[in-house]
């Protein structure tokens, strides 16, 4: 079998090397030009082990109106991933053996990137019952991450049983914080400007509390617990101060909450609408620090895709959410990279390596180096392109990036050996 | 000028162009036939999504008093209870060729999207919504302070006006801070701390707890409804405790100035924020409001819809 050869690429936006790929591996890092093979023109192009997603909402089943396993892998593989986690809140529930098996075979089937299940922590999502984690664990699926995300795990008692009961089998509790009392009919995050538009208010607090609440707790069994979505600065205080005391926690912030800040709700268009709430620009610098200084472990997509009429409302009726996979790294390129926060090795690190470990991906997140399984993400970070929805892959539209000029292309992906995306297109 | 939906949108001279309008058009109610022919062959359409039957009733009552023709379109139900979605309902009106429509929303922001999101041709104007803002009631109530306070001419500058009650879910207090800063008049709120929105302290406004210190040198009084259920919500242990500290009633009324006037909304929850004597009583000028509120409505409607008088609006 002929070697593929990303020829020139610079791993990490380092020396440039002829990156070679042989029976799903990468066999060899080899001086530029000098391979031989199948050869894909990487010619100063930056490297970057596939990127792997702790966060993506594919909606089947039950949703295949606004995404599939397929067109969400499509989305996936072109934002230059070769790993996405796909949440539990699906209709029927990721809750049982049966449909995170499904789920998982429709990953396989559509071959583009690995589909790792997330289990839902309680049964329906309803916060009342445990779900069979133990059988989703030990199924084809073996799911390592299990969520309720979408809701809160509220009850403590509930929250602390699941943390400790997943450690038989090395899984994750991953927590959707957001406490449901004072969130009720929350619209977008409370301060000044919930106020002036009569939205209710969605307060930092009601992250913070559950977060705090949670890494004790985590202390106090032993456990491990990673948060979902972080988005407020107090939220980064309390994790850094867990950190600092031992516990093991780790977590993830989208890239909309990287770069989006609540003013964007003045105009009350839904495609702003998310949960957690777009927050301050306070909160977005203190999120980019985060990021940087490693408090926060991770930058998660909550790819939200949903159909059109679910937007094209007024914002009460709206469904939280947005696009994020295909954008995923243009903004973190954006808030992180061509700010100086992090350089290529680090943005690699929040958005592969760790990402697989939270994970338990073992074939993920694995670097650039001989012998490593050959996920690979080739980007341009000097291009630019303005957004247009209507050319995404995902099978919704609803990105708040519409009409911007973003920074960074991925242009070529390799998943597992095999090139899934050539100059910007599916492969 | 091509939609109202906010109190904030006025500029001083506009604000006070539309009062001085509902000036002149007041007088047409004091005819025996109160009708101009100005907004003939122009349909207004008056779109419903919550019950209001005193706003309807005025702005129906200010469209056909300008000959124009109105249609109640009182739609049950909005897309958050799965009926017609806002948008189809929007399509529809634009289909019968609506030259405005008024609508009244439980969605803070509806009539901005029914406005900006391309699905319809016509001015908007808000009748309330959800708990943002409720801009020609602002507009009504300033018209009435400007008769009692100011002769009936120019802004209200200098005019220090205490708006008293539940501020975090009021449209109508969030309207009347944004109109009366634009018109020039010192406007405190007064509220317990749990009916005041977060970020309170920067709305162009003084904020007290005490209803008592923030009435003796006010020239105007303006209580907001209060719902009764909010104390199942814990924003007040009882009506009876809430009356108590934020009630305006009669011995109240007598610490303020002499010549001070008393507003309500409406409907009144008579015993809860207001006493009956207080709001039967000389003082105030409830009724004259809902007067007022006919007047306000007609010139709103023959601004937006391009009666242009003295050669302004746009």
């Amino acid at each position: 079998m002929t070697a593929l050869v990303l020829r020139g690429v610079r791993p990490y936006g380092e020396d440039p090397v002829d990156l070679v790929i042989e029976a799903g591996v990468i066999s060899e890092v080899a001086r530029p030009g000098s391979a031989s093979g199948r050869v894909i023109d990487a010619d100063g192009l930056v490297a970057l082990p596939g990127l792997v997603d702790l966060h993506t909402h594919l909606r089947e089943p039950g949703r295949e109106d606004a995404e599939t396993v397929e067109t969400g892998s499509r989305s996936a593989a072109l934002g230059g991933f070769t790993c996405v986690h796909a949440m539990a809140n699906t209709d029927p529930v990721a809750d049982t053996a049966g449909v995170v098996e499904q789920v998982w075979r429709l990953g396989q089937r559509s071959g583009l990137v690995d589909v790792r299940p997330v289990g839902a922590v309680t049964t329906g999502l309803l916060g009342e019952q445990m779900a069979e984690l133990g059988a989703m664990a030990h199924s084809q699926a073996q799911v390592r991450v299990f969520s309720d995300d979408g809701k809160c795990v509220h009850d403590a008692v509930l929250m602390r049983r699941a943390l400790e009961y997943v450690k038989a089998f090395g899984g994750v509790i991953a927590q959707h914080a957001q406490e449901p009392r004072l969130t009720e009919n929350a619209q977008m995050n409370e301060g000044r400007l919930s106020g002036v538009l009569g939205l209710t208010g969605w307060p930092a607090v009601a992250e913070e509390a559950i977060i705090a609440r949670d890494v004790l707790l985590a202390e106090h069994v032993g456990s491990r617990l990673h948060v979902c979505h972080v988005s407020t600065a107090g939220s980064v205080e309390v994790i850094r101060w867990a950190k600092g005391r031992g516990i093991d926690v780790t977590a993830e912030v989208t890239p909309h909450h990287l770069l989006l800040t609540e003013d964007l709700v003045a105009g009350y268009d839904p495609i702003y609408k998310v949960n957690p709430p777009l927050r301050t620009h306070d909160d977005v610098a203190a999120l980019r620090l985060a990021v940087a200084d490693g408090t926060i472990d991770a930058i998660a997509t909550d790819h939200a895709p949903h159909p059109h009429e679910d937007k094209d409302c007024e914002w009460a009726a709206a469904a939280f959410g947005m696009l994020g996979l295909e954008t995923a790294f243009s903004i973190a390129q954006l808030a992180l990279v061509d700010t100086g926060l992090l350089d290529w090795r680090g943005l690699a690190d929040r958005m592969s390596v760790r990402p697989a470990r939270i994970g338990g991906v073992e074939s993920q997140g694995q670097g650039l180096i001989p012998g490593a399984p050959a996920h690979v993400c080739v980007v341009d970070p000097t291009a630019r392109r303005i957004i247009d929805p209507e050319a995404v892959a995902s099978k919704s539209r609803n990105t708040p990036y519409a009409a911007m000029e973003l920074p960074g292309l991925v242009r070529h992906v390799v998943f597992g050996g095999v090139p899934t995306v050539r100059d910007g297109a599916l492969a | 000028m091509r939609h109202l939906l906010s109190a904030a949108d006025l500029t001083r001279d506009e604000a006070v162009l539309i009062l001085d309008t509902a000036s002149e058009l007041a007088t047409v109610t004091d005819r025996s036939v109160k009708k101009l022919p100005t907004l003939r062959g122009r349909t207004v359409v008056n779109l419903f999504f919550e019950d209001s039957t005193r706003t309807r009733i005025s702005f129906e009552v200010a469209a056909k008093r300008l000959s124009a023709d109105v249609i109640n379109f009182a739609a049950k139900g909005s897309s958050v209870s799965k009926g017609e979605s806002l948008k189809d309902t929007a399509l529809t009106l634009e289909a019968i060729g609506a030259d405005a429509v008024i609508i009244r929303h439980g969605a803070s922001g509806a009539p901005h999207r029914l406005a900006h999101a391309g699905w319809i041709g016509g001015s908007v104007i808000n009748a309330g919504d959800g708990t943002h803002e409720h801009p020609t009631q602002a507009l009504l109530d300033a018209f009435t302070l400007r008769r009692h306070l100011t002769n009936g001419e120019g802004d209200l500058a200098g005019v220090r006006v205490t708006i008293v009650g539940d501020v975090l879910h009021s449209r109508v207090a969030r309207s009347n801070v944004l109109l009366l800063q634009t018109l020039g008049a010192h406007t405190t709120v007064v509220a317990p701390p749990t009916l005041l929105p977060v970020g309170i302290e920067s709305w162009p406004c003084d904020v007290s707890y005490d209803i008592d210190t923030a009435l003796t040198d006010a020239d105007a009084v303006m209580m907001l409804r209060v719902q009764g259920e909010r104390m199942r919500a814990a924003f007040f242990p009882s009506a009876n405790e809430y009356s108590r500290a934020y009630g305006l009633n009669a011995e109240r009324l007598r610490t303020m100035r002499p010549g001070s006037i008393v507003l309500h909304p409406g409907p009144m929850n008579r015993g809860m924020e207001i006493s009956a004597d207080v709001a039967d009583s000389d003082r105030s000028v409830i009724v004259e409001q809902v007067a007022n509120g006919v007047s306000i409505r007609m010139a709103v409607l023959y601004l937006l819809l391009g009666g242009n008088t003295k050669g302004q609006g746009s």
